[in-house]
């Protein structure tokens, strides 16, 4: 009968990439999340949200949340959507704070949609920047590291 | 390898659940999410294509179907799964796919 695959004892295979494994039900993983659209236009924000509160619920650790495309627009602290309804940035930088998630905006995708953090302002001359807390501007390697790291890579998009 | 797909599209608005279906392998998840849930409801004619799917378990996510007022009017053998199933689902198949 076969055992279970064997695999090098750093679980690295000769890429030096981490072998993903088969994992169990009730084991904690790694997520990554990636938004791919903004805010009140698609359901994906709502969804990804959802999603990341259950994950968290379960003791899930989210590695990294990447917001890319359109999906930099929920990063900005400048919305004011109306008071019934949900305030999606603060929902995102509170859950950021809460459970010490890592937000990363793609810097090239942010560039063209206007959104700025401190440096980027200055770096482009502006005369404002609109970073939300818990938001940080990168670049795509983030999410190329995400894909890497995480045990499993889960896209919202439209 | 077992894959989780996932569909956010109306059968109704676009091909992406006929694409999703014609890629599925054999112990394959199929979540039906947002406008996707459309798909399961009895009757319709998308249905048809998710009755066809062998082998393949096909899950629909409860918020959305609530959302949509189509609880009790699913086709048989949808498996109706809240956020924490979603969440089991992307944790016991081996990769995700989104189609977008």
């Amino acid at each position: 009968m076969a055992g279970p695959p064997v695999m090098p004892a750093n679980n690295k295979n000769t890429c030096g990439v981490s072998v993903k494994q088969q994992l169990a039900g009730d084991e904690p993983v790694k997520l990554g999340i990636v938004v791919l659209e903004g805010p009140y236009q698609h359901e994906a924000a709502d969804t990804a949200y959802n999603f990341a509160v259950a994950a968290l619920e379960k003791g899930h650790e989210i590695f990294r949340i990447f917001f890319y495309h359109d999906g930099v627009n929920n990063a900005t602290r400048l919305m004011v959507p109306p008071q019934d309804d949900r305030h999606i940035q603060k929902r995102w930088s509170e859950l950021a704070e809460k459970h010490n998630l890592d937000l990363v905006v793609c810097v090239a995708a942010a560039q063209r949609r206007g959104i700025m953090d401190e440096e980027e302002q200055k770096r482009h001359g502006k005369d404002a920047n609109n970073i939300a807390p818990g938001f940080r501007i990168s670049g795509l390697g983030q999410l190329i590291e995400a894909g890497i790291q995480c045990d499993r890579l889960v896209f919202f998009g439209d | 390898m077992a894959l989780l797909h996932t569909v956010n599209k109306s059968p109704y608005q676009c091909n992406t659940l006929e694409s999703c279906l014609q890629h599925v392998g054999e112990g394959d998840v199929v979540l039906l999410i947002e406008d996707g849930v459309y798909a399961a409801v009895k009757g319709g004619k998308a249905s048809e294509m998710l009755a066809q799917a062998q082998g393949v378990k096909i899950c629909a996510l409860s918020a959305d179907v609530k959302a949509r007022g189509l609880t009790g009017k699913l086709m048989d053998g949808i498996e109706v799964v809240d956020y924490g199933g979603f969440v089991d689902l992307v944790v016991e198949t081996d990769k995700t796919q989104a189609w977008l």
